[in-house]
This record gives C-alpha cells, sequence and structure tokens, in this order.
C-alpha cells in the first residue's frame, strides 16, 4: 500500500510518500502565498523524487493549518494527532513530542502512538520558529548558522522579554553594548526552551521525548531543552517531515 | 441545529424588558450577580450592561462599541462588557438605540472586581449615585462574619433604595417577589436538566440564547412563564425523541462565557463533527440561586450570593465542573479562555487538571471578535475531538 501525507505548515509544506512502511520520498519547500498550488507542487515533486506515479498512490492524508487547502486530500486530520503518529513511528516509545513550528509550538503526551493530553502556545510568537528568525535577522545571522554559534557560546546572556518584539530590542541593546553574537543568541535559545519546557510541565514530561519540527535541526534550543528537562531528547534526522510522515501513516490504517 | 419555538418567544419578550426600561419611572444598572429581587420589589426596573454587552456581542458590533472607549484611554485588555458598554454611552446609542439613563447604579462584587471600576465611571458620567455590594471572596469555607458583614450591607442598601425612591420596602411585596424568583429558577434549572437525556434535546447555545430571562426577570411572572413554555418544549422533543443536533455521538460541556459573535459558528463547528455541547458553567451559575429562604430572606441572601460561581476557590470551582460532568455524563470539557474576564478564566490550566474528564483550552474573547482567531481555535479543537 502506498500513501502519502502533506503537512501545510505557516512557512514550510512537507510531503512524505510511504510503501508498507517505509519512507520512499520526501520533500520540504517555502510556502507559497498561493497555498493550494504550494500543496499541488510538494505533491508532485515527491511523487517524482519516489519515481511512482500518481495513480498507484492509494490514499492522501492532509495536516497542518493549510490542511483544508489540499483539495485532492481524501482526508484531513491535525498536526497533532499526525505528529504523535509520526514521532511514534519513528521511535516507538515516544512518550512526549515537543515540536516546534513557524507559528505555533506544542507539546503532545503520548502513549502507544495516541495523543493523550495536548497544549500548544498561546496567542504569542514567543516559543516559536519566528522568534528564533526574527532574533537572527536582528544579528545578522543566517538561520542555519544560529545552532552552531549559540553552541560554542561562553554564557548566555538573559533575554527577559517574552514578547518578540522587545525581546528584538533587548538583543539589539545587547549588541550595542558591545556583547558577543554568540552569548546574546544562546541567550534567545534557551529563551525559547524556557518557554517550551514550561509549556511541556503542563501536560508532564515522559521520556522518549522527541523533538520534531524546523527548530529541532537547531543545536542550541536542542542542548538548551536537554539542560532544563536533564536528560537527552530524541531527534529524527529530518524533523521537519514528522507531521507528514504520521499522516501518511494514519492514511494506512 | 433544531432551533427552539421559544427562542421566539424570548426575542418578543427581552424586546419588551428593553421598552419598558425607559418608561420605568425608576431604575438602577445593575451588574449580574446582584440580587436584583430587592429591586423588583421596590419597583425599581433593573437594568444590565452585561445582557446588553452580550447583545452587542451577538450583533457582531463589539470591536466598534469598545472603540468609543478605547479612544478615550480604556485599555483594550479591560473587559469588552465594560469597553462596550462604556462606550455606548458615549456614542449615544447602542443596537437597541441604547440604554435608559440611570436614576442610580448597583454593582456587587461577587462576579469580578472591574465592575466596581466601571460602575465608578459611570457613577462619574451620569453624576448618579453608586452603591457598592461587597461580597468577600470565598477561598475555602463561608464564615459567620462574611455573612454578617454581606447581611448589614444588604439593609444598608434597602436604606439606599427607600431613601431615593421615596418609597418604602413591602415584607409581603419582598415574599412574592422571592417566591417568583425561586419558580422561575426552579423551572430555568428543569430546563437545563433536559439535556441528561441521550440524545439531548438542547445544546449549551439554546441555553445561552435564552438565559437572558433569568438574568434580567428573575423575580417577575415574566421569567416564570417563559421557562414553563420552555420547559414544555423541551419534554417534547424528549418524549418525541427529538435531539438538538442530528447526530449525538460525543457529549461535552462548556467552561465560560459564551463567545457571542460566534454562537451559531461553535454550534455548526460541532455539530458537523457529531458533537454536542449539552451543557455549560455559565447558565449553570443562574441554578445556584434556587436556595433562597422565602422565611429567612435576607439572611439567605447574603449566603447564596456571596457562594455565586465566581467569588469561590478553584477547588470549589472543579468541585463543581466535576458535578456538571457527572450529572450530563460529558465526554470533555471546552474551556474557553476568556480574554475580556480574568476571575472566569483565570486558573483554568489547574481546574483542567482537577477535572475527571480531558479538557481543551481555546483563546477568545466573549465580545471583541478583533480577538478571535479561527485557525487556531479549530486545530485545537478538531485536534481534541480527535483525541477523544
Amino acid at each position: 500500500m502506498i500513501s502519502a501525507g502533506i503537512d501545510i505548515g505557516s512557512i514550510t509544506a512537507k510531503c512524505v510518500i510511504l510503501r508498507d512502511s517505509r519512507i520512499l520520498s520526501y520533500k520540504v519547500i517555502r510556502v507559497k502565498p498561493e497555498l493550494g498550488l504550494t500543496a499541488r507542487e510538494v505533491f508532485e515533486e515527491t511523487i517524482r523524487i519516489a519515481g511512482i506515479e500518481r495513480g498507484e498512490i492509494d490514499v492522501i492524508v492532509a495536516t497542518g493549518y493549510g490542511r483544508n487547502v489540499v483539495e485532492f486530500a481524501d482526508k484531513k486530520i491535525t498536526e497533532i494527532t499526525c505528529h504523535a503518529a509520526g514521532a511514534s513511528f519513528l521511535f516507538p516509545d515516544t512518550g512526549t513530542v515537543i515540536d516546534i513550528g513557524g507559528q505555533d509550538s506544542k507539546v503532545i503526551a503520548v502513549e502507544n502512538g495516541r495523543v493523550l493530553d495536548f497544549v500548544m502556545n498561546d496567542k504569542c510568537a514567543a516559543g516559536t520558529g519566528r522568534f528564533i528568525e526574527v532574533m537572527a535577522s536582528a544579528l545578522g545571522l543566517k538561520i542555519e548558522e544560529v545552532g552552531d554559534l549559540a553552541f560554542r557560546a561562553a554564557k548566555k546572556l538573559k533575554i527577559s522579554s517574552t514578547c518578540t518584539v522587545f525581546a528584538e530590542s533587548e538583543v539589539v541593546s545587547y549588541l550595542s553594548a558591545g556583547e558577543r553574537v554568540e552569548n546574546i543568541i544562546a541567550g534567545v535559545c534557551d529563551a525559547i526552551a524556557s518557554r517550551i519546557v514550561a509549556m511541556a510541565n503542563r501536560v508532564g514530561i515522559k521520556r522518549e521525548v522527541v523533538l520534531t519540527g524546523g527548530v529541532a535541526k537547531n543545536l542550541g534550543v536542542r542542548r538548551a531543552i536537554e539542560e532544563r528537562i536533564g536528560f537527552e531528547v530524541r531527534v529524527p534526522e529530518e524533523p521537519q517531515i514528522v507531521g507528514a510522515l504520521g499522516a501518511a501513516f494514519l492514511g494506512t490504517r | 441545529m433544531r432551533k427552539l419555538r421559544t427562542s421566539d418567544r424570548m426575542r418578543e419578550l427581552m424586546g419588551h424588558y428593553y421598552m419598558q426600561g425607559h418608561q420605568a419611572e425608576f431604575n438602577a444598572w445593575i451588574t449580574s450577580g446582584a440580587p436584583v429581587e430587592l429591586l423588583y420589589a421596590m419597583d425599581i426596573y433593573p437594568v444590565y450592561p452585561e445582557n446588553h454587552g452580550a447583545l452587542i456581542g451577538a450583533t457582531k458590533l463589539g470591536g466598534y462599541y469598545s472603540e468609543f472607549s478605547e479612544k478615550r484611554g480604556f485599555s483594550r485588555d479591560l473587559c469588552s462588557y465594560a469597553r462596550c458598554d462604556i462606550g455606548c454611552v458615549f456614542a449615544g446609542t447602542s443596537p437597541i438605540g441604547g440604554l435608559p439613563k440611570p436614576t442610580f447604579l448597583f454593582a456587587c462584587n461577587n462576579i469580578c472586581n472591574t465592575v466596581v471600576k466601571w460602575y465608578e465611571v459611570l457613577s462619574r458620567i451620569f453624576k448618579v449615585p453608586l452603591f457598592v455590594l461587597d461580597m468577600p471572596f470565598v477561598r475555602k469555607e463561608l464564615k459567620e462574619s462574611h455573612l454578617r458583614y454581606v447581611e448589614e450591607q444588604l439593609y444598608d442598601f434597602i436604606d439606599f433604595s427607600e431613601k431615593i425612591t421615596g418609597k418604602s420596602l413591602e415584607d409581603s411585596r419582598l415574599k412574592d417577589v422571592i417566591s417568583k424568583s425561586l419558580e422561575g429558577v426552579r423551572l430555568y434549572s428543569e430546563c437545563l436538566r433536559t439535556a441528561k437525556n441521550r440524545p439531548s434535546p438542547m445544546t449549551c447555545f439554546d441555553a445561552f440564547v435564552n438565559m437572558a430571562p433569568i438574568v434580567c426577570l428573575r423575580g417577575t411572572e415574566h421569567a416564570v412563564s417563559f421557562y414553563t413554555e420552555m420547559k414544555e418544549e423541551l419534554e417534547e422533543r424528549v418524549r418525541n425523541g427529538i435531539s438538538a443536533i442530528e447526530n449525538e455521538e460525543i457529549r461535552l460541556l462548556w467552561d465560560n462565557i459564551p463567545v457571542w459573535y460566534r454562537l451559531r459558528w461553535f454550534g455548526e463547528f460541532f455539530e458537523r463533527r457529531n458533537a454536542c455541547l449539552v451543557a455549560d458553567t455559565y447558565t449553570n451559575a443562574w441554578t445556584g440561586f434556587g436556595e433562597l429562604k422565602k422565611d429567612d430572606i435576607i439572611s439567605s441572601m447574603a449566603e447564596v450570593y456571596t457562594l455565586s460561581y465566581l467569588n469561590i476557590g478553584m477547588d470549589m470551582t472543579a468541585e463543581i465542573i466535576n458535578r456538571l460532568i457527572e450529572i450530563y455524563e460529558v465526554d470533555g470539557v471546552v474551556m474557553h479562555s476568556n480574554r475580556s474576564c480574568k476571575p472566569y478564566s483565570f486558573g483554568q490550566y489547574e481546574i483542567q487538571k482537577k477535572l475527571s474528564v480531558p479538557a481543551v483550552i481555546i483563546e477568545a474573547d466573549m465580545v471583541d471578535e478583533r480577538v478571535f482567531s479561527e485557525a487556531q481555535v479549530v486545530t485545537r479543537l478538531e485536534a481534541f475531538l480527535e483525541m477523544l
């Protein structure tokens, strides 16, 4: 059986094609203003990489904020259920999923791939990928550089504002005070980690903790989370596709 | 959703209610948790800014009227009922042409402390007297000293009103109003309890739409006859196996004040997913006024009104919600974290942990449609239903 999962997020669109519980191909692209077009593009590209025909796909499941624009999907499931399924597909003993995406972050308590409870960030960009993007741009960094740089920091400067706009001005004033960029960005990563872990404590943190979403690639944030929870987290090879993977997997059931 | 016939009757009744307010010799603007029975017993017409706020929300004009007070410096973080009410005064109108100018103001802080400042503002604008009935917050237990404190104020309030109107409160008249209040609350409670049936003949949206008479007309014959009719219709539905929504698979409880500008949207959202919100904590709060005692009116009034739903500690609140979960046999709770209503929304994350069924929290506002984020709400609710 071949199934496809499509996850239309706020910044990126992802697609995964599964054949009998094996990943055939996947693709991550930037979301364009025309969401329907984005969905078709990521889907077609993933099919092309898999080297299969469109007609061979038995079921298509859409997830993410843009799930309802994927008109050709057979089923729509929220990203919460999909992330729980996707993380458990990769790590069968998943107890908690921490997903930090572009516009929201969520913590999901999981048991045998099923959602027990979940919590999401409120109407605020703090604790999301966008928070890092804004800070990186204030520091003149590329998003890919943030994690390694934070890792090399000698100390973490405290970012006290939770609000993204005020935090940005804090970053700028640290710069003008002559603080080193890596120490500032380490503080930014820690600020996110502190918000996420506080949120995770609301549903309870149970091993294994799987970190997903684009921000999982950021070593600075990952280490800051690990320091706060006191043990190592599991990070999938490609953390951005976990939602799409879960959607594809749920499609087979 | 199957509409109740009584909803049309409610509109007619409330239309009359608002019109009569303009003709009354004396009227007092009153908060929703205050003992309105005293006003009716003294022929003082009660006017409810909160009900008016709900009406503005339902007409989707919350943002519009809020701006009239916001541009005079009232913060957007204030309660949207307060912002709209004060905004309408500044605007000189409202969807129903504004409320009648008050003879005096009657604020009871058993629902929140915003009402104190809100009514002080009104008192300055209208230059009319204000009576604040101060009710101690009941963290763990109601103390004898609390009751004495409230009781004394109730007598003070009677003096205050008598001086303004020049009329005195008749014992027999008060007894009569209390009887009608008790009868109205009893019938109203029985209406809500019909939702115990599977499938339920009503949703909490029916309760929201039809709650105005128990709030505004409690203690009058109007509330008694209205809820008699509503109860008959609901019982008829139960007898004929008519459900409120097409296909009831999941039963839910709503917590907090409704999102007035999205009532229909929420109703349809849940119906499409075969979920029925059978009850809610908000409309159930008025069933608590059924404990007044005819032979000991003032002291029972002190007790009943001090123990109002928003004037008690978190453990007691959780206990009440758990009782509703049991009575209505619900599978989950939808908690509206209401930007406007801090006392109602504070502690929801803690209360959630004390509940016997899963709960989801969504963020919105009861009247201010500008803060509603549909995609965020949909994702949380859909994920919750998938989880159940």
